[in-house]
C-alpha cells in the first residue's frame, strides 16, 4: 500500500516537474490564436484603422458612436428575441426527440444519425438551401421570404433548429442514458407515474446536459451569421423618411460585418468597438446562464 | 523511474517538434519572397574576406533574380485564365515573378484590406470610383507622368485624389445599355429603327410581350433582384438618373455630390417598370432572383436584355447580330443618347510596396499595353484597353457604342460610380424595389424614391461624417 501511495506521489511529482512541456505548446498556440488576437481586437476598437498595422489611437470615440447606433440596437434586440426563442424549441424538442429515441424503440440508431446529420452542413448552403425551399412555398402565395419580417425571422427559426435539434440531441441522449437505472426503478415500485418519474427524477439528473445545451443554444443564437447572411441579408427594410434605413432581420454578427465593410473612414474602428461590446455581452449572457443553471444541478 | 522521465522528455520534444514544424513550414515559404528580409542576411556574408571576390559574378547575375516582383490583386474573375496566361508569358520572358490572384466575385474590398495587411501586399490593384479613392489614396503611387500613363490614348476614366494625384488609371473600357436581338425584333413584324427612343422601345416591348404565346419568346429576359443581378438596375440603370441630374448641374462630377433632386426619378420608372412588366419572369418572384437571364437571352426567349459590354463573348457565339442601345426613358432629346460608357477597371501602384516591386509593377504593366501578343490576349478578356499601342477591340457593343458616338450622340458616363456607401446604398435601394415588385403602388415607388434620393444623402453624411 505504501509503496503504491510513493509511485502516486512520484507521478504526480513528475508530471508538475514535466508538466510545462507538455502544456507549452498548448499555451503558445493559445496565446497566437487567441489571446493575442483578442487583446489586439481590443486596442483596435480604441482606433481608427483601414489596414491594422496603421491604426491610429482614438479613445472611446468607437463605442460612443456604437451605443448611438439605431441599426446596432435593433440589431441586438431582434437577436436577443431569437435566441431566446430558438433556445427554448431547441432544446424542447431536442429533448422531445432524445427521450423517444432512448426509449428503445426500433431503429433508434438510424434516427440519431438522420436527426444529427443536418448538423455537418455549412451555414452558408444550408441559409441557400432553405431559402430555396421558403420561397418554393412563399411564392405560390405571391410573396418571399424577403418580403416580411415574420417570415424571415421564423425562417431563421426553422433554419436553426433543423440544424441544432439533432447536436442537442445527442448531448441529451449522453445524459439520460446515464440517470441510474435503479433511480428508475425505485420511482416506479414507488408507484410515480411516468410523467412523475419524467419530472421528479429523470430532469433532474439530466440538468449537466440541459446546462450546456442551453448554453450552446444561447450562444449560438447570439453568434449567428452564415445563415443569417444568406437566407435574408438583413431584408426587408423599412426605409424612414430621412431615407435611412431599418434593416428589420440583420442579427448583431451581420451588423458588425456590415459596419467593418463600410466606407467611413472610421467603419472599421467602430465595427471592431461593436464587436467587443459583442463579445462582453455574449460573454456575460453565457456565464449568468452557466451559473444559473449549474444550481439546478443535483449530485448523483 | 528514470524510463519515466525519458517517456516524458521524448513526448514533450514530439510535442515541441511538431509545432515547431508547423511554424518552420510558414517561414520556409515566406523567405524567397521576402528580399528586405534576404538583405541583412547578405551583408555580414560580404563582410567576409573569402568571399568577396567569388562574390562578384553572382553580383553581376543578381539584378535579373532581384528585380523585384508583381503582385495582381484581380478585380474580374472572368479574366482570371487570361492572366494567369499572362504572368506566365511575361516570367518565361523576363524571369520576373508575376502572382495574380483573383478575389472572389463581389468580394474584392474584403479581400483587398486583408491582402494589403500582408507582409507582401498586392504590388497591383484596383482602385475604380472616388470610394476607392478615397479608401485608398494613400497606398497608391502618383502615377503622373509615368510610363504607364504616357501610353494611355484616353484619359477620361483616370481617378484623381482631391489633392491631384493621379491614383488609377483605366486598364479596360466598358459600356452598358440594353442588349438586343434584332432577328427577334425583326421576327416580332419590328424593326430596329422603330426603337429610336422610349415611346418606341415600348411599343416593340409591349408587343412582343402580348404576344409571347404566339412567338414563343418574350420581349425582357428575367430582371432578378438578388445579389447576383440586382446591379444592373441599382447599379447600371439607375446611372440615367444620376447621368441626365450631372448633365443639368452643367458639370461634370468630380466628386460625389451630396445631395440628388430625383429629378429623372419618373424616367427610371418608365425604363424599369417597361423591363419588369415586359419580361420572361413575373415581377413579384424576382426577390430572391434564380432564374438566368443570360441562357434566356442566348436560346432565343427574350429579345432585350439589360447588361453590359463584357457579355459580349457570351452572347455572340449564339447571337452574333446582337447589338446594344441606349436607355430610352422618356427624356428630352433622347434620340440623341448613346450607351453608358465608362470603367471601374483602373490600376493602381501600391506606394507601400518596396521600389524594387513598385519599379517591376510599372515594367510589367507597360508590357502589357505594348506587347503584340499580350496586349492582344488582354483586349479580348477586357474589351478594350485606352493604350495607344493596343489593338482595336473586336467587341461588337464597344462597336455600337462608337457607332452612336459617330452618328454625333452624346455618350453617357459611368456617374454610378459616385454612388455613396455603396454596398448600403445598393441594399436599401434593392429592398425598397422588392417591395416595390411585390405591390407595385405609387407609394411603394415613393419608398424608392426616398431610398434612392434621401438615400443617398444619408449614406453620404455616413461616409464623411
Amino acid at each position: 500500500m505504501k509503496k503504491r501511495h510513493s509511485s502516486v506521489n512520484a507521478v504526480s511529482r513528475t508530471i508538475s516537474k514535466w508538466g510545462w512541456l507538455f502544456m507549452g505548446p498548448v499555451v503558445v498556440a493559445f496565446v497566437i490564436g487567441f489571446v493575442w488576437p483578442f487583446v489586439q481586437g481590443i486596442y483596435l476598437s480604441l482606433c481608427k484603422f483601414r489596414l491594422i498595422s496603421d491604426a491610429q489611437f482614438i479613445g472611446l470615440g468607437n463605442y460612443t458612436k456604437a451605443f448611438s447606433d439605431p441599426g446596432f440596437l435593433h440589431a441586438f434586440w431582434y437577436t436577443a428575441l431569437f435566441a431566446v426563442v430558438s433556445l427554448v424549441i431547441i432544446n424542447v424538442l431536442a429533448f422531445a426527440v432524445a427521450y423517444a429515441l432512448t426509449q428503445g424503440i426500433k431503429g433508434s440508431n438510424l434516427f440519431r444519425t438522420v436527426f444529427f446529420m443536418p448538423n455537418l452542413i455549412g451555414g452558408i448552403v444550408l441559409g441557400y438551401i432553405w431559402s430555396m425551399i421558403f420561397d418554393g412555398i412563399l411564392s405560390r402565395y405571391g410573396t418571399s421570404i424577403l418580403m416580411e419580417t415574420k417570415y424571415g425571422f421564423w425562417g431563421l427559426i426553422i433554419l436553426m433548429c433543423w440544424q441544432q435539434i439533432g447536436y442537442m440531441m445527442i448531448i441529451y441522449i449522453a445524459g439520460l442514458q446515464a440517470v441510474p437505472e435503479d433511480m428508475i426503478e425505485a420511482a416506479r415500485i414507488d408507484g410515480a407515474s411516468k410523467s412523475q418519474t419524467l419530472f421528479k427524477v429523470t430532469i433532474p439528473n439530466v440538468m449537466p446536459s440541459i446546462t450546456i445545451c442551453t448554453f450552446l443554444s444561447l450562444t449560438n443564437g447570439f453568434k449567428l451569421f452564415d445563415q443569417n447572411l444568406a437566407l435574408t441579408a438583413g431584408q426587408p427594410f423599412i426605409i424612414q423618411p430621412g431615407g435611412t434605413a431599418v434593416k428589420t432581420t440583420e442579427m448583431l454578427a451581420l451588423n458588425i460585418y456590415n459596419t467593418f465593410y463600410g466606407q467611413n473612414a472610421g467603419s472599421q474602428g467602430y465595427a471592431q468597438a461593436k464587436a467587443v461590446i459583442f463579445f462582453v455581452l455574449v460573454a456575460g449572457l453565457g456565464l449568468a446562464q452557466l451559473a444559473f443553471t449549474r444550481k439546478k444541478e443535483v449530485q448523483q | 523511474m528514470k524510463l519515466n522521465k525519458l517517456i516524458c522528455l521524448l513526448l514533450a520534444l514530439v510535442l515541441c517538434v511538431g509545432l515547431l514544424a508547423g511554424c518552420g513550414g510558414g517561414s520556409g515559404s515566406k523567405e524567397p519572397e521576402s528580399e528586405s528580409e534576404a538583405a541583412p542576411e547578405t551583408q555580414p556574408e560580404a563582410e567576409e574576406p573569402e568571399a568577396e571576390p567569388e562574390a562578384e559574378e553572382p553580383e553581376a547575375e543578381e539584378p535579373e533574380a532581384a528585380a523585384g516582383s508583381v503582385y495582381w490583386l484581380n478585380f474580374k474573375p472572368e479574366s482570371d485564365e487570361v492572366l494567369q496566361q499572362i504572368a506566365t508569358m511575361y516570367t518565361d520572358k523576363t524571369g520576373v515573378p508575376v502572382k495574380v490572384v483573383t478575389a472572389a466575385s463581389g468580394t474584392y474590398s474584403q479581400t483587398l484590406n486583408a491582402e494589403m495587411d500582408k507582409s507582401e501586399p498586392p504590388t497591383l490593384f484596383v482602385i475604380g470610383n472616388t470610394a476607392g479613392v478615397r479608401d485608398w489614396q494613400d497606398y497608391a503611387l502618383d502615377l503622373t507622368d509615368t510610363p504607364i500613363a504616357n501610353e494611355l490614348n484616353n484619359t477620361a476614366a483616370n481617378l484623381y485624389s482631391p489633392d491631384g494625384k493621379l491614383v488609377s488609371i483605366p486598364y479596360s473600357m466598358e459600356c452598358y445599355g440594353i442588349i438586343v436581338n434584332p432577328d427577334l425584333v425583326e421576327a416580332a413584324g419590328h424593326s430596329m429603327d422603330e426603337i429610336t427612343n422610349f415611346d418606341g422601345l415600348k411599343t416593340v416591348a409591349e408587343d412582343i410581350h402580348a404576344r409571347a404565346a404566339e412567338l414563343g419568346f418574350d420581349a425582357f429576359t428575367s430582371n432578378d433582384m438578388d445579389s447576383s443581378s440586382n446591379w444592373r438596375y441599382v447599379g447600371h440603370m439607375a446611372n440615367l438618373e444620376y447621368y441626365y441630374e450631372e448633365q443639368d448641374s452643367g458639370t461634370t462630377w468630380a466628386e460625389c455630390p451630396a445631395s440628388l433632386t430625383g429629378a429623372y426619378m419618373d424616367n427610371f420608372r418608365n425604363l424599369y417598370d417597361l423591363c419588369v412588366n415586359n419580361s420572361t419572369v413575373d415581377r413579384t418572384e424576382l426577390a430572391t432572383g434564380g432564374h438566368d437571364a443570360q441562357n434566356e437571352f442566348i436560346t432565343g426567349k427574350a429579345a432585350f436584355y439589360v447588361e453590359g459590354s463584357w457579355k459580349w463573348s457570351a452572347v455572340s457565339e449564339a447571337v452574333p447580330n446582337a447589338t446594344m442601345i441606349p436607355y430610352y426613358c422618356g427624356v428630352e432629346g433622347e434620340e440623341k443618347a448613346g450607351l453608358n460608357c465608362g470603367t471601374e477597371n483602373c490600376w493602381a501602384i501600391n506606394c507601400k510596396a518596396s521600389e524594387e516591386n513598385q519599379k517591376a509593377t510599372m515594367d510589367f504593366m507597360v508590357w502589357c499595353v505594348t506587347d503584340p501578343e499580350a496586349s492582344a490576349l488582354l483586349v479580348e478578356s477586357f474589351s478594350a484597353m485606352p493604350y495607344k499601342q493596343c489593338p482595336a477591340s473586336t467587341n461588337g457593343f464597344l462597336t455600337a457604342a462608337d457607332a452612336y458616338v459617330a452618328d454625333g450622340c452624346y455618350s453617357m458616363d459611368w456617374a454610378t460610380n459616385f454612388q455613396p456607401n455603396v454596398d448600403e446604398y445598393r441594399a436599401t435601394l434593392t429592398s425598397a424595389m422588392n417591395q416595390y415588385n411585390a405591390d407595385p403602388t405609387d407609394a411603394n415607388w415613393d419608398t424608392v424614391v426616398t431610398a434612392f434620393v434621401d438615400g443617398w444623402a444619408t449614406q453620404y453624411a455616413a461616409v464623411n461624417g
